[in-house]
Order: structure tokens, then C-alpha cells, then sequence
């Protein structure tokens, strides 16, 4: 069978709200992963960022980020964390989710991890209020080490609501 | 029933060694769109690009609008009349790590009537990121795809795999 998106794990969130979703003990087989995120968070404000850590090390993250508001485009960076997009949270429109995608090639390697994130929220309204926001990241894992576990966690100790979902697959080269 | 191929290997290369590009030939033209992912670097750092070009065409031929974000600074930029499409752009450092990551996605390239689109995105998180779409002005099919660095080369351990995605 031709090799395709092969779905290794998912993970959508049930009545109770939580504060991290991982995916642990993920094969080395694959060439690329691939993650897909439908999020929303319970701070109480209208967008929450959000982290991640691999293989339960929040350490050794630096990236590149340009956003847009629908008005304004803006760039920044940081040297210390594992940015790993935006969502919507407690006060933005009901029922919206952001979506993201995460894209990590050759994470069982030697190399050091470059990812890439595209985050975005979106709610129909005009102007700045609520603020809504387009995120694009290039991340980087300064680690040799194979990736086995991601987890994803949302800012300031706050939680993935129900219905967030987190799809990992793997992408095979041959 | 099995389900259908959706990202389909087609070929993949890892350098053994710093070259001055890597192609992609006889490319199939039995899949909708093909995607090209890269993890790579360049032997200098010092203001580098990859550029792309296309079924060989060296015309000027290439245009692009593309956004760019350096940490610090937001911008954006279009270049007309290229002989090539610039993949990530002017401003791209740590080649030396091979922590330049790009994808390009080639869409219904292999159509004999319009011209091609392509969305690229790119970044290092030492540099800053980048999305642009890419247009290359000719109606031919896609069969072949070369990256070659500005003015060096390409950094051995650099990896490249193409992928078919059919729509049905």
C-alpha cells in the first residue's frame, strides 16, 4: 500500500477541560510529523497562546514569528520558549476554535529540530476587537535527540476546552 | 477497502556531499498537485537564497509576492520578471546547522493549460519566516525542479522529498 498521511494518534477533549494534551512513545519509522490542532482555551481573554514541549523538555526553543491582526503585521522572537501557536479562548466567539498545523521534518534524526507552525483564529468581525490573530513560526529544538513525545499546553496554567481536538500523523519518504 | 494514496512518495534525496543543486526530474504527471519538503543548508551564510527554477526555463518568467518576518521586523516584497523563484528570500542564515526548512506546493502542475502556482513557506528559527505564493508564467507541465543556492552550495545532509497528492 503507497505510503500516505498515516494518522498515529488523536486526541480530542472530552467534558472535562484539561491542561495539556501529549502524544508519548511516538514511533521513529516516519520521516515527517505532521500535526493538526482545532483549539480553544478557557483564559479568561479572547486568544491564549499556546507551547510545546518535546520529549517533556520545555528547553532549548528559539523561533521567529510574524503575525497579523487584520490591520497591522508584526514580527518578534524569542530565544527561550517553544511557541507553539495561538487559540481561541473564553471570551472570543462562542463555539470558534483556531486552527493550526505543525510541521516537523526529520524528527527521529541527529539534527537539530526545525519546525513549522501555521496558527490561525478567525471570528468574522471587523477591526481589532476581539483580537484575532494569524500566526506563521519557525521554530527550533537545539536537541539531537529523536522526538517521542510532543505535548501542548496552553499560557499562564489555563486549559484546553471539550471538543479541542490534536490529530498526529507520520509521513513516510519511501 | 484500502483508503487512497494522498501524500505519495515520489522520490527523495540526501546529500553525501556539498553540491551546487539538486534536481527533480521526469516528474509523473499523474498526481494533482506535488509538495516539496527540504531541510537544508548553504556552505556560506553570508546573504544566500535557494532559488527555483523550473522544467530548466532560465526566462524571465518567475514572479512572487511574498511576507516576511525577521524577529524584529515585518515586511513584504514582490519581485517581477525573476529568472527564478527565490525560496525563502535574501535574508535566510544558519545554513550551516541545516536548520533552513522550506515547503513548496505545486499546485495542478501538471495541467497543459494554465499557468503554475506556487505556495512556499519557509523559515529557520535563527532567521525568521516566510510565506509566498509564486508564479511561474507558462502553461507547460511541470516535469523537472532544480534548487540551486545564489552563489554556493548546498550543504551536504540537506534532504529533499518530493511528494504526489492525487485529488481523487
Amino acid at each position: 500500500m503507497a505510503n500516505t498521511y498515516t494518522l498515529i494518534a488523536s486526541n480530542t477533549v472530552g467534558a472535562s477541560s484539561v491542561a495539556s494534551v501529549t502524544f508519548s512513545s511516538i514511533p521513529s519509522t516516519y520521516t515527517d510529523l505532521l500535526i493538526k490542532l482545532s483549539t480553544r482555551g478557557d483564559r479568561s481573554a479572547a486568544n491564549a497562546e499556546y507551547f510545546v514541549k518535546f520529549n517533556t523538555s520545555s528547553a532549548n526553543f528559539t523561533y521567529k514569528l510574524l503575525q497579523g491582526n487584520g490591520t497591522t503585521a508584526a514580527a518578534s522572537s524569542s530565544g527561550s520558549q517553544g511557541l507553539a501557536g495561538v487559540s481561541d479562548a473564553a471570551t472570543n466567539t462562542a463555539s470558534t476554535f483556531a486552527n493550526s498545523e505543525m510541521y516537523i521534518p526529520n524528527y527521529a534524526g541527529s539534527s537539530n529540530k526545525s519546525f513549522s507552525i501555521d496558527s490561525v483564529m478567525e471570528n468574522n468581525t471587523g477591526g481589532t476587537t476581539p483580537p484575532i490573530y494569524a500566526y506563521l513560526i519557525a521554530g527550533l529544538w537545539s536537541n539531537s535527540a529523536a522526538i517521542s513525545t510532543i505535548e501542548f499546553y496552553p499560557e499562564s496554567s489555563t486549559n484546553w476546552v471539550q471538543y479541542s481536538s490534536f490529530y498526529l500523523y507520520g509521513i513516510k519518504k519511501s | 477497502m484500502a483508503a487512497g494514496s494522498t501524500y505519495t512518495p515520489l522520490a527523495t534525496t540526501t546529500l553525501s556531499s556539498d553540491q551546487s543543486s539538486v534536481t527533480f526530474s521526469s516528474i509523473s504527471g499523474s498526481y494533482t498537485d506535488f509538495v516539496l519538503v527540504a531541510v537544508a543548508g548553504i556552505t556560506t551564510q553570508a546573504g544566500e537564497a535557494y532559488q527555483l527554477r523550473i522544467n530548466a526555463d532560465s526566462g524571465s518568467n518567475y514572479s512572487q509576492t511574498e511576507m516576511w518576518g525577521n524577529g524584529s521586523t515585518a515586511s513584504s516584497n514582490r519581485r517581477t520578471s525573476q529568472t527564478y523563484l527565490f525560496v525563502g528570500g535574501s535574508r535566510v542564515g544558519s545554513q550551516l546547522t541545516l536548520e533552513d526548512q522550506f515547503t513548496l506546493q505545486f499546485q495542478n502542475y501538471s495541467n497543459a493549460t494554465t499557468y503554475k502556482s506556487i505556495l512556499m513557506r519557509q523559515g529557520a528559527a535563527a532567521t525568521g519566516t516566510l510565506a509566498a505564493i509564486g508564479l511561474w508564467r507558462s502553461t507547460s507541465a511541470i516535469t523537472s525542479i532544480v534548487i540551486t543556492p545564489t552563489n554556493y552550495n548546498l550543504k551536504s545532509g540537506s534532504t529533499f522529498t518530493l511528494y504526489g497528492i492525487v485529488a481523487a
